[in-house]
């Protein structure tokens, strides 16, 4: 195995350009499960432990900036981040165990791009950008489209994760964050929700964002439910009927950890509690 | 070169930097108090302290020490591992004892950051280290009178 190891941004940029093969190594939690199992030899690895300055988080009144190598304990950790963004920092309350969260970053999350990736229902909900970084120049993504399927990214070679930035939001009237999976440490999840309301004055619906995660290939924002319920009233009827639009916005599936049944239930139920408010 | 501290130790290592630190600390430095459990990043045994904060091992490679502190079970401040070692042996926490040092370093962060730690505070602290032995009640009530001891040794 090679090992890159740049001391600079711009210089694993660089290296990046001239290697677009190898393969980017953040904070290792999933790719050293495959240097034991001896999976790694052959590769070319850019290594970012020294991109320190990759690592920060930084907060203006309109927009929180999380580095890409960021890790799950820092956003924890970050004022700003749980005063405004408390469903991500309950997301990475629940990535892993404790040396997990010290260890995977944000940015190497997203690259992973796994279906169930925990953070990725919040970071949909908070209309989060996606910073990517190449010799070439710097451009931005939208949370949603930076995933082109299960393991797959829109990122081009030479292309890195620089960054991710959420505009703060309004305070909403509710905030929904569940993780359901076999056990509750350390479980790869079924099914994951997280949910923004905002209710106008005479008590209607102003605004929904709502996503499920390990519900398709890559995260989802339901948008059939978000633009149906715009306007109504959040009681039962509603619930009922913006349950039964779920399946148009995902397609769970059978796997190893559940049933596309199960799934598409649960979610059903915990989008139907949470707009009449019975979480 | 891997220029690094290990338990208050300065080194300079020529090792490969791709290799995960427990392969470092047992095989080029004979550290074997951490220990091999799964090399998947599952069970915790391997738990070590990179900076003061936990981390697994076997999924750490040298290059993310560079520059760093590495504490491992040998190396527990005196202070805290004698309070966490009494009481492990106090409330005979370890059945067969293969996690336990895993444990032990887990315990050790978690009395730092939270002196007077909940059940709650416990089981969240400490769900990434496994036990096959079951030892988790005990693991449980030793957490609890370490934190005990410590505050009786401020006071």
């Amino acid at each position: 195995m090679t090992l890159l190891r740049p001391r600079s941004a711009a210089e694993a940029l660089k290296l990046y350009a001239q290697s677009p093969g190898a393969l980017p190594l953040a904070g290792g939690t999933d790719f050293m499960v495959a240097w034991n199992a001896g999976l790694a030899n052959d590769r070319v690895v850019l290594d970012l432990a020294g991109l320190e300055a990759w690592r920060r988080i930084a907060a203006t009144k309109t927009t929180i900036t999380i580095g890409a190598l960021a890790t799950h304990a820092d956003i924890q950790r970050h004022t700003a981040v749980r005063r405004h963004l408390p469903l991500l920092v309950e997301a990475c309350a629940m990535v892993g165990g404790l040396q997990i969260q010290n260890r995977g970053t944000l940015g190497g999350n997203i690259a992973n791009a796994s279906p169930a990736g925990d953070t990725f229902p919040p970071l949909a909900v908070y209309d989060a950008e996606v910073e990517l970084a190449s010799a070439r120049g710097r451009r931005r993504v939208p949370f949603g489209s930076v995933f082109a399927g299960v393991k797959k990214t829109v990122l081009e070679p030479g292309e890195l994760i620089a960054a991710i930035h959420v505009p703060v939001p309004r305070r909403p009237t509710r905030a929904l964050w569940r993780k359901v999976g076999t056990r509750a440490a350390q479980a790869i999840s079924k099914t994951m929700a997280a949910g923004l309301l905002w209710l106008a004055r005479d008590g209607t619906i102003a605004e929904l964002r709502f996503a499920l995660g390990s519900m398709a290939p890559t995260v989802r924002r339901l948008a059939s439910v978000e633009a149906h319920v715009k306007g109504r009233r959040p009681d039962r009827e509603l619930a009922r009927e913006a349950a039964a639009l779920v399946a148009r916005d995902v397609a769970p599936i059978d796997d190893i950890r559940s049933t596309a049944e199960y799934r598409l239930a649960v979610s059903q139920n915990l989008l139907a509690s949470f707009l009449t408010r019975e979480t | 070169m891997t220029r690094l501290t290990v338990n208050g130790k300065r080194l300079e290592l020529d090792a490969d930097p791709s290799m995960p630190l427990l392969w470092v600390l047992r095989e080029e430095l004979r550290l074997t108090g951490t220990r091999f459990g799964c090399g998947m990043s599952l069970c915790g045994a391997c738990t070590i302290h990179l900076d003061g904060e936990a981390v697994r091992s076997c999924v750490t490679p040298l290059s993310a020490a560079e520059g760093r502190h590495v504490t491992t079970i040998e190396g527990l401040s005196p202070g805290v591992s004698s309070a966490v070692q009494r009481a492990w042996i106090a409330e005979e926490v370890p059945q067969c004892g293969y996690c336990q040092s895993g444990q032990i370093m887990c315990a050790a962060v978690l009395l730092r950051e939270k002196p007077q730690p909940s059940d709650a505070d416990i089981d969240d602290a400490m769900s990434g280290n496994l036990c096959r032995c079951g030892t988790y009640q005990r693991i449980r009530k030793a957490i609890h009178r370490a934190a005990k001891d410590i505050a009786g040794e401020k006071a």
